[in-house]
This record gives C-alpha cells, sequence and structure tokens, in this order.
C-alpha cells in the first residue's frame, strides 16, 4: 500500500511540474491555482471526514478567517502579510481547538448541526464588521511579499500553490500510515475498540479538526492574496458543502480522491458554463449520478474495480 | 495480594439491576471463568470493570489501585486489555494494522513527527509491523497477515481481536465469549490459544458458554444469575453447588 501511495505522490509532483508548460492560457493557469488551493483543503477535511469518521459543516469559516485576517490585518494595522497569515492560523486553531471539546461530544447529525452552527457565526461576523472586513461588499487584500520579492503574477502564485500540495499530499500519506493516523482510522471503524486499546478519542478528534482547520485557514489566507479581493461568500455555507461535496465525489480516507474531487468539482462549473442559466441544474445531476453509482466516491471505486487498494 | 479486586460492584440501567453487589478477587497469572445464563450480567460485568460502563456503586481495584470509573483509555495504559462478544474490528484497515493498533501505546503518536515522517518513528514503526506479523502467527492468523480485516471469515475475526488485545502486552485480558459461533475445531483451536497466552503470564478473564472449555481452562469460576452471584470457586466446587444446578437446569433447589 505505502509504495503506491508514494508512487502517486511522483505523479502528482509531474504533472504539478508539466502543468504550467503545456497550459494553453493563463485562464487554464488560474484554473489550476484554483484547483490546487482546493485540493489542499480538501486533503485536510478528508483526514477529518473520511479518515477519522467525523463530519464538519462550517470549514469555510475557518477559511475565511484565514481569508480575512491576511485581508484586515495588513490594509488596518500594517502587518506583514505572512504575519497577517500565521495570525490567521493561529487563531483559527485556537477555535478550533476550544471549540472541538464540546463540540465533539456529539455525534452523527448533532456534530454536523454544531460545526454547521459555527461556519454561520462565522460568515455572519464577517459581514456585520463591516467597517473593517468591508461587509458583503468585501475588501482589496494588499499582494504577498516576501524578502523584497512580490508574489503578483500567476506564475509564482503557481509554484507556491504547487509546493503547498506536494507538502499536503506527502504529509497526508505519511500521517495515514503511523501511529497517529491509524488511531484516527481506529477511531472511525470502532470506536470502543480503539478506546479500550489506549486511544483517548476525544483528544484525537480535536487535534485533526484544528489541523484541518488551519489547513483552510492558511489556504483562505493564500485565497485572498492570490486573488487580491475577499467577500465574505468565501466563509459561506455552500461553500463548506462544496468542500464537503468534493471530499464525497474523490473519495473518503482516499488521499487522492480529495485531490480528484478538487480538480473535477472546480472545473465543472467552468466546464458547464454553455449550459448558461442551467449550469447549477446540470452540476446538481452530475452530483446526484455520481453518488447513486459511486457512493464510495471515484477513486475508491476505480481502484476496487481495477482491482488495487488506493 | 489479588491483581484484581471487585468489591460489592453495581450498576442500574433506569429499574433494571443488571450487575447486584457482586464481590470477587482474581489472583494473577490464573485463567478465571464468568459464567450464568444469557442476560445475567457477564458482558455488562466485563464493560465494567473495562471501562466501558461507570459503575453505579461499589470498588474495583486493580493491583489496589482504585479504578472504577475510569475510561478505557486509562484503564488500557495499566494493562488492561479486552475483546468483544459482537465483534469490534476496523473494517477500514487491513489485518495487521488491527494488531497495530492494538500497540497504539507503545508506539509514538505524535502528530508532526508522523507528518514529516522522522526516521525514528518509521523504523519504531516498521519494527512493530514485523511483531505484529508474529503476533498473528501466534493466533494462528499467519494466511491473513496480508488481508484486508473486511475479507476474513468470522472465526479468523475473533482471533484478530485476541492478536490485537496482545499487543497491548497486558497483565490482564478479558476474553468476551470467544469460542462464541466458533465450529467445534476453531473451539478446540481457541482453547489451545487461551492456555498459550495464559501460560505466557497474562492473566484471563472468560466469559463462555462452551462449559467444556470453560472447566477445561480455567482455575476458577464465577457464576453470575440475574445480576447476581451465585457461587464462585474452582469447577469442581462450582459444578457440585446446588444453586449453580438450579440456575442451569430451572429446577427449585
Amino acid at each position: 500500500m505505502q509504495k503506491r501511495a508514494y508512487f502517486g505522490l511522483y505523479i502528482v509532483i509531474a504533472v504539478l511540474a508539466v502543468l504550467p508548460l503545456v497550459v494553453p492560457n493563463s485562464f487554464y493557469l488560474d484554473l489550476a491555482i484554483r484547483m490546487a488551493i482546493n485540493a489542499v483543503i480538501v486533503l485536510g477535511l478528508n483526514l477529518l471526514i473520511g479518515f477519522a469518521g467525523q463530519i464538519s459543516l462550517g470549514h469555510a469559516g475557518f477559511l475565511g478567517i484565514g481569508a480575512y485576517a491576511s485581508a484586515v490585518l495588513p490594509t488596518h494595522f500594517g502587518w506583514h502579510p505572512l504575519l497577517a497569515m500565521g495570525a490567521g492560523a493561529a487563531v483559527t486553531g485556537l477555535l478550533a481547538a476550544v471549540l472541538a471539546r464540546p463540540i465533539f461530544k456529539l455525534k452523527g447529525q448533532y456534530l454536523a448541526m454544531a460545526t454547521l452552527g459555527l461556519g454561520i457565526i462565522i460568515n455572519i461576523a464577517i459581514r456585520n464588521e463591516a467597517a473593517w472586513t468591508g461587509g458583503p461588499d468585501g475588501m482589496p487584500v494588499p499582494t504577498m511579499g516576501l524578502m523584497g520579492f512580490e508574489l503578483a503574477s500567476d506564475k509564482h502564485w503557481y509554484w507556491v500553490v504547487a509546493l503547498m500540495l506536494s507538502v499536503s499530499v506527502w504529509a497526508s500519506i505519511n500521517l495515514i500510515d503511523s501511529p497517529f493516523g491509524r488511531a484516527l482510522r481506529a477511531l472511525h471503524g470502532s470506536e470502543v475498540a480503539s478506546q479500550v486499546v489506549g486511544v483517548d478519542v476525544v483528544r484525537y478528534k480535536v487535534a485533526i479538526f484544528v489541523m484541518s482547520a488551519v489547513f483552510a485557514s492558511l489556504m483562505g489566507s493564500v485565497t485572498a492574496h492570490y486573488v487580491g479581493f475577499v467577500t465574505p461568500n468565501l466563509a459561506d455555507f455552500f461553500h463548506s458543502i462544496e468542500l464537503v461535496t468534493m471530499v464525497v465525489i474523490g473519495g473518503m480516507a482516499s488521499v487522492y480522491g480529495s485531490l480528484i474531487g478538487a480538480v473535477l468539482l472546480t472545473a465543472l462549473p467552468q466546464a458547464l458554463a454553455t449550459f448558461e442559466g442551467w449550469e447549477t441544474v446540470a452540476f446538481g445531476v452530475i452530483l446526484m449520478v455520481c453518488m447513486i453509482f459511486m457512493p464510495k466516491g471515484l477513486v475508491p471505486t476505480l481502484a476496487a474495480k481495477f482491482g488495487k487498494g488506493d | 495480594m489479588a491483581l484484581l479486586d471487585v468489591n460489592k460492584l453495581s450498576i442500574h440501567f433506569g429499574g433494571v439491576k443488571a450487575v447486584q453487589e457482586v464481590s470477587f478477587s482474581i489472583d494473577a497469572g490464573i485463567v478465571y471463568a464468568v459464567i450464568g445464563p444469557n442476560g445475567a450480567g457477564k458482558t455488562t460485568l466485563f464493560n465494567l470493570i473495562t471501562g466501558v460502563y461507570k459503575p453505579t456503586s461499589g470498588e474495583i481495584r486493580l493491583d489496589g489501585e482504585s479504578i472504577g470509573g475510569k475510561s478505557p483509555n486509562e484503564l488500557a495504559t495499566r494493562g488492561v486489555a479486552r475483546t468483544f462478544q459482537n465483534l469490534q474490528i476496523c473494517m477500514n484497515m487491513s489485518a495487521i494494522e488491527n494488531v497495530m493498533v492494538g500497540a497504539h501505546l507503545r508506539l509514538d503518536r505524535n502528530l508532526l513527527k508522523a507528518a514529516l515522517r522522522l526516521p525514528t518513528l518509521t523504523r519504531r514503526d516498521a519494527e512493530m509491523r514485523v511483531e505484529a506479523a508474529e503476533l498473528m502467527r501466534f493466533v494462528g492468523l499467519e494466511k491473513y497477515i496480508e488481508a484486508r480485516a473486511d475479507s476474513m471469515p468470522y472465526g479468523a475475526l475473533k482471533r484478530l481481536e485476541i492478536a490485537r488485545a496482545l499487543a497491548m502486552k497486558p497483565r490482564l485480558i478479558f476474553l468476551d465469549e470467544p469460542a462464541a459461533g466458533l465450529n467445534p475445531k476453531e473451539t478446540i483451536e481457541v482453547d489451545e490459544l487461551i492456555r498459550k497466552v495464559a501460560d505466557s503470564g497474562i492473566t484471563v478473564v472468560l466469559v463462555e458458554h462452551d462449559m467444556k472449555m470453560v472447566m477445561n481452562l480455567s482455575d476458577r469460576i464465577l457464576v453470575l444469575d440475574y445480576g447476581k452471584k451465585l457461587a464462585e470457586g474452582t469447577g469442581e466446587e462450582v459444578r457440585r453447588n446446588p444453586d449453580v444446578i438450579a440456575a442451569y437446569l430451572g429446577a427449585h433447589a
């Protein structure tokens, strides 16, 4: 399993390395960047949902915290963007850790409701604090600079995001096949069995929730700087659902499923643009068909069909 | 001093008194069996001692330390292992990973070290994989070392639970109906396996309906009926106890 998992990583790196040479124009490069950003978030979310078996319907909220930290702190307080990004991640981590303890006493639909509420509260806070955040209209974000070097062009951003994605895939594979990762999967498989062998289940759920929230926050910051503008839509409920859908379509508990899910669902709205007013309907139909015929998600279903584990 | 001391242990679920004032003690190194008709409270007793349920009243001492009401993961750090009557196997993992999860507390669980694949952690993990494979051979699962848990038959999963419990290197192991649902040949094999486990120095506590197995293996037997202690003693003592005969044969003694 491990060798095959790392083989996949080499393919990912190879694709990322070749991609900018073959994309016909900047539209596709932009699309690739947004795919990669989503892929990192979905990787983190899949650790929580697919591997540990917990649900979060509020992850866009964490993404929003990161994005707005990167917009507000440099604009209003003159912070360095990197410092702002770190602060956003730290606040997100702290918030997730403090809230996760009571939240993870809940299970199933109650957990879904609690995380849903959390995401909505963050979104409302962003919309209402118009003096700082620009309210529903959003606000511009200063460019990210690093030691005199400005991260301005799409090419630069592409390499930054490609590096982040490669590292995330590598770290995820490492994590899954470690004592920590086995404990996560075990508490998904049988919570009581994992407790009996010594897994402190609440601690592990909290840890992976915090980690995936921090992933989302960091990528929120990256999105903010890359796009150069933030709106509260980044943090809204529909974005949370979109992220969860990427996990489910790509494949729960599958690293490469996360990537495929992110790539497909980022590209799909573009591909369906020809349907004009009906693209949302087409989008919904595709999702339904996927779930009916491939309830385990794309990658696990295809892997099983061709006789290989992920 | 006994390894495990249970004193007037009770648990009530609403009006149902599932276990009532049960007292007994288990010396280190023996095989101790808990028997009784269906619904007598055997599994509930296991769940109380292994921390899955919190007792309503009474005391449980392990090596003199009061452990009543501690959570299962705290008990695991004190060397208490168990298997389940209704299988609790992680079907989302491979067979050997299930065994490796048993060694959770013996490995480095650091998240950051794991994500960075530090050599100290992976080396220990590789050693553990070898050890887990050995344990699978020990319980007679050599042909499933490469298998996925969800592709294994019931009888093999029963042993996989025992292998996982042994990976904890426990002092005390609770086996909840290890032979339930097994055919006669498999039952004899599990019987031999439990003997081997006991010989390795682990104290075994057993719930089992197979009387031949119980009589064959146990040094001492506790008989429960309607949540109460009916009798306790060696196999011979219990077999001759009129209350036990009455409970099992339904006679009015």
